[in-house]
């Protein structure tokens, strides 16, 4: 251990203070608005904290709930690392998602085959949906920002296109496929987690989740292309100056990106709908912008704030059921939790200067 | 039959004019503004919770316009005074703006809608229809031709040019991100008002459009209406379903064009030098 550890650490607090504040902040104001409301507001706080912590089928379902998080947080994360933006996650997970279902519906091989063949499908998918923003920026310096929400439009038509036409469950007028090959399924964790009841819904995409956070970790940690990607991030010009490409390296992270973004249509293709179900994100790419702001941007901190979001969107289902609250309330909540931390961030950069 | 398509077609343009020619004053003054979507979603929300209560549609008006006030000044305050990332922020107050609306939906009562006019060839419409031209020619006018509309060009140009006349950048571009507020909920305003009633959603990403149309306009007034146009057109061909595309790509004109014209590969479009950069 070096001398400086309990300073690094106490600095690393720090940098996660907005943070707490911000969700601190977030659940005062739930109070106060059901104060105006003329309801309770003690009993929410009661049920919040039942809702969560109550049994271990709730820590199952708050990890299911996180797992799409992961991915677009990690997602949003890694190309903020490098100083691009990208809101296009949404449109990466859904192109991701359909290229899962296509491979699950028309191939039928054992599991150990199939899965990783759909999952490589989602990435590639997701990543080429990232890397046309990254190619665009890096040759002809268009802003990825408008690129990937462009990209969110055009890859939304798509998939409406082709879920109500070539794709459609025969017989069916929802706009959904059929259903996937049983091969293709990712098993649930009940089945290997003995005090997990068999109806809780968390399954191998959450492990798949870990994996990508420790790899990132490292990747940005220990290898040579976190360093440049770090460098990207903080300065171009002096990247171009040591001799990296900022350009080649924002073609990567962009498609990288993509790639992970793509992972969170894995998660629920193979994970819980088992089809390409028009629609099946309630904004996890944009919820990945808020989650990856109140990481920091750092693999864990990703995870750990993904986590909160998933038990928040637990929350936010149960208090709609028991106490009648809408839905609305949460969501309203979350933009203001949004904005509380980047005008802190904001004030903080300012004030250090 | 080009004749008949255009009373749709304008219709089409008109919540995309104004979100565009909002979103042109903000991003002139060096201010992105993502938040034009949900700027325009609680301008038609405003104006459905205004004219119930009132039974009004100026009273309705009013409410839109003045709730778009708000978010704008949200926006203001977090960009400009906290220094705040503009895109983030921005993505914020549509968040924001989705979960009041619904938190707070309307009954689904019926609201007295704008008065109409009749124009001579081209039919009936809303005056919110009519006012565009002239909001344009304003628009362009007051920010290529007065001494303001200089000033406030300029603050979007660099952060330094109004420091050293000793001029206020941070006020030019809270003016610009106000008018942005009361121009995007006028659209907003035009949407509800046209059917009379507000459903969850109701602007549909016509907000993105709207920025669409400013990037293609090149941030400049009349192109950008004429962005809208071209926009408004291709949305009705779709609804019209001529020949033969699905409608569900049809609406992936307007970005795709944006795409090609950002990249530089047709046309060229530049935007303002300091936009996104904050004060220091």
């Amino acid at each position: 251990m070096s001398k400086d550890s309990p300073n690094q650490i106490r600095q690393l607090l720090h940098s996660f203070l907005p943070s707490v504040i911000a969700i601190i902040g977030f659940f005062i104001l739930c109070g106060v608005t059901l104060i105006i409301r003329g309801q309770n507001p003690w009993k929410f706080y009661e049920l919040i904290l039942i809702s969560g912590f109550s049994s271990i089928d709730d820590i199952g379902s708050i990890l299911f709930n996180s797992t799409p998080l992961i991915f677009t947080g990690l997602a949003v994360a890694i190309g903020y690392k490098a100083g691009l933006f990208n809101i296009g996650c949404e449109g990466q997970l859904y192109v991701g998602g359909f290229a899962a279902t296509w491979i699950g519906l028309n191939i039928d091989l054992p599991p150990f085959i199939l899965i990783p063949f759909c999952i490589i499908a989602a990435m590639s998918f997701g990543g080429i949906w990232g890397a046309i923003p990254g190619i665009l920026k890096a040759r002809y310096g268009a802003h990825e920002v408008i690129n990937t929400i462009m990209m969110n439009f055009i890859a939304f038509a798509i998939m409406s296109y082709l879920v109500t036409s070539i794709f459609q469950e025969p017989g069916q007028m929802e706009p959904q496929t059929a259903e996937i090959h049983d091969a293709a399924r990712l098993p649930k964790l009940a089945g290997l987690i003995p005090i997990l009841p068999q109806s809780n819904l968390l399954n191998t995409s959450f492990l798949i989740s870990c994996v990508v956070v420790l790899f990132l970790y490292f990747l940005l940690k220990y290898t040579r292309w976190g360093y440049e990607l770090r460098l990207v991030g903080n300065s171009p010009e002096v990247a171009s100056y040591g001799g990296i490409n900022p350009g080649t390296v924002t073609i990567w992270v962009m498609t990288l990106s993509g790639a992970i973004a793509g992972l969170a249509g894995v998660a629920d293709v193979l994970g819980y709908h088992y089809r390409f179900v028009l629609s099946f994100s309630p904004g996890w790419g944009f919820t990945g912008i808020a989650v990856a702001l109140m990481g920091r941007n750092h693999p864990f901190g990703v995870l750990a704030a993904a986590i909160l979001f998933g038990f928040l969107s637990k929350v936010a289902l149960d208090v709609e059921l028991l106490l009648d609250i809408p839905h609305g309330l949460f969501i309203a909540g979350q933009g203001l939790l949004i904005l509380g931390l980047v005008c802190m961030e904001g004030y903080i950069r300012i004030k250090n200067q | 039959m080009i004749l008949q398509l255009i009373p749709s077609t304008l219709r089409m343009t008109t919540p995309l004019g104004y979100a565009a020619l909002g979103g042109i004053y903000s991003e002139r003054s060096g201010i992105i503004n993502i938040a034009l979507e949900g700027m325009m979603l609680i301008g038609a929300y405003g104006y459905v919770i205004g004219a119930q209560i009132s039974g009004s549609e100026w009273i309705g008006l009013m409410f839109g316009v003045s709730f778009g006030i708000i978010l704008a000044l949200i926006h203001a305050v977090a960009t400009i005074t906290f220094h705040a990332e503009h895109i983030v922020t921005g993505l914020a107050i549509n968040i924001f703006a989705i979960g009041v609306t619904e938190y707070l939906i309307p009954t689904p009562d019926r609201v007295p809608g704008l008065p109409e006019v009749k124009l001579p060839l081209l039919g009936i419409y809303s005056i919110l229809v009519i006012l565009v031209p002239f909001i344009m020619i304003l628009s362009h006018l007051f920010l290529y031709k007065t001494r303001w509309g200089l000033r406030l060009r300029a603050a979007g140009e660099s952060t330094e040019a109004l420091k050293t006349l000793s001029l206020s950048r941070a006020k030019w571009q809270y003016f610009a991100v106000i008018m942005s507020g009361v121009l995007a909920s006028l659209g907003g305003c035009f949407l509800s008002s046209n059917v009379h009633i507000f459903t969850k959603g109701i602007t549909a990403g016509r907000g993105y459009v709207a920025l669409a149309a400013v990037i293609f306009g090149n941030w400049r007034p009349l192109n950008g209406v004429a962005a809208c146009l071209l926009f408004g057109f291709a949305a009705t061909l779709g609804l019209e379903n001529r020949w033969g595309i699905p409608d569900q790509l049809l609406k992936t004109f307007p970005h795709i064009l944006t795409m090609i014209v950002l990249a530089g590969l047709v046309g060229s479009s530049k935007p303002p030098n300091s936009l996104g950069k904050n004060n220091s």
